[in-house]
């Protein structure tokens, strides 16, 4: 794990130096620096075409792991379909997404317009005119959004996945105890989340009523991480939303369940002198927030680190002209998937464990202390 | 695209990557002595090693 966390900023920060170094183009920036600096404070930057290339990789990188209003499965075949785009403004306006190609025309709906700008909608009018304050953020309204997009479609339909998979799983029990064929390759995993997860962080007495929060985190968490593994550029992980999401409810399941033991701990830690009881007391206090929000970024920067990385990596094919060095990053490019592969896993994996860990500490029996 | 920035991301790397490289090592000796308790040190090596790497990306990601 240390020597893929130095390979992967490694290569990132060899990535980026060459989008970095502008020093062969000081000379002919000159003249138009002088005479745009008067009458604007942007300057404008003549870019080689070798930079072009650069930013529009930049750019599409980006775009690849951002969410999207349209299910795009293949760009340059345009096969994909657009997806419904539900806003809150006065009003319930649902339109589909086509309306906005891309981001290029207006939308109308019921006498309001709207525009896709760098992936966020605004509100407009019929031209599609975008204010922007100082720093170039534009300073439109924008409506409540409740739109189904890349990500929540990819989430209902792995929920769905989960969901019927695991029933047509259950059914097979009522007929014999050995499991269908599908349920082979579920009946371990179901037994390892029980025996090496829940059992030993939980104990035995309470861990039946959080075993169906802990088996849907894990499967829900591995099967999203593996869809964004693919190329059809599901990033559901990457979105620090859904994994505070995730977190969220791990922390209100985690208060809501807390036995009285819990509270005293924080607040009054047993078999400590009384003036640490009182410097632990707002540490512990910190700690019930800090924990779940560690969580949130664990996966969240794990996986769009992961994702950063390995896209970089196939860029990097498109700047090198030599067929060696294409090769040996093909090769690199490989390697590190099957790695995040791993770490699709173990980032459930992680995931649950720490969970199970806070809900045995929410229901811990007073032992001797 | 800052100097500080740049070195401070390379020394959260470091320190992340030390930290990991410690405990690594305490589980390799703690399964040479006792090879039976492989699967019990294997899983808190595996906890303890999450926990530093989240702390370290999101240190790299506020970098």
């Amino acid at each position: 794990m240390q020597l893929k966390i130095t390979i992967k900023t490694l290569l990132l920060l060899m990535l980026i130096s060459p989008f970095a170094l502008f020093a062969n183009h000081h000379e002919d920036k000159a003249e138009h620096n002088e005479e745009e600096v008067t009458h604007h404070e942007e300057v404008v930057v003549e870019l080689t075409e070798a930079e072009e290339k650069a930013a529009k990789r930049k750019a599409y990188i980006k775009h690849h792991l951002q969410d999207s209003y349209d299910f795009t499965i293949w760009q340059a075949k345009g096969i994909g379909f657009p997806l419904p785009v539900i806003l809150w403004d006065e009003g319930l306006h649902i339109f589909s997404s086509s309306k906005f190609h891309h981001g290029e025309t207006v939308a109308e709906s019921k006498g309001n317009f709207y525009k896709l700008y760098h992936g966020k909608i605004y509100k407009t009018d019929a031209e599609g005119t975008i204010s922007y304050d100082e720093h170039h953020h534009p300073t439109n309204a924008k409506p409540l959004d409740f739109s189904i997009t890349k990500n929540v479609f990819t989430i209902m339909l792995i929920g769905l996945l989960i969901f019927f998979l695991f029933k047509r799983f259950a059914k097979s029990y009522s007929r014999n105890l050995v499991p269908s064929k599908g349920g082979k390759f579920l009946e371990p995993l179901v037994l390892f989340v029980r025996d090496e997860i829940a059992i030993p962080n939980i104990g035995e007495k309470h861990y039946r009523k959080y075993m169906s929060y802990l088996l849907t985190v894990f499967f829900f968490i591995w099967f999203l991480n593996l869809a964004g593994m693919t190329p059809l550029g599901i990033g559901v992980t990457n979105n620090i939303a859904v994994t505070f999401g995730l977190a969220l409810i791990t922390f209100l399941i985690t208060q809501f369940t807390s036995k009285k033991d819990y509270w005293g701990h924080i607040f009054w830690m047993p078999g400590v002198p009384v003036p640490m009881k009182f410097v632990l007391a707002p540490i512990e206090l910190l700690g019930v927030f800090i924990k779940p929000f560690a969580l949130m970024i664990r996966l969240y920067a794990n996986m769009t680190a992961g994702h950063i990385v390995l896209m970089s990596l196939i860029g990097l094919l498109y700047v090198f002209t030599n067929w060696f060095a294409k090769g040996a990053f093909l090769g690199l490019t490989l390697f590190l998937s099957i790695i995040e592969l791993l770490v699709a896993f173990l980032q459930a994996y992680i995931f649950t464990m720490l969970t199970a860990l806070y809900f045995g500490g929410a229901v811990a029996e007073h032992d001797d202390h | 695209m800052e100097i500080p920035a740049i070195v401070g991301a390379g020394l959260v790397v470091i320190g992340a990557g030390i930290g990991i490289g410690r405990i690594g090592g305490s589980a390799m000796d703690a399964i040479a002595r006792q090879p039976e308790a492989t699967n019990k040190i294997q899983t808190a090596m595996l906890i303890a090693a999450a926990l530093i790497e989240g702390i370290g990306f999101a240190a790299l990601f506020a970098v």
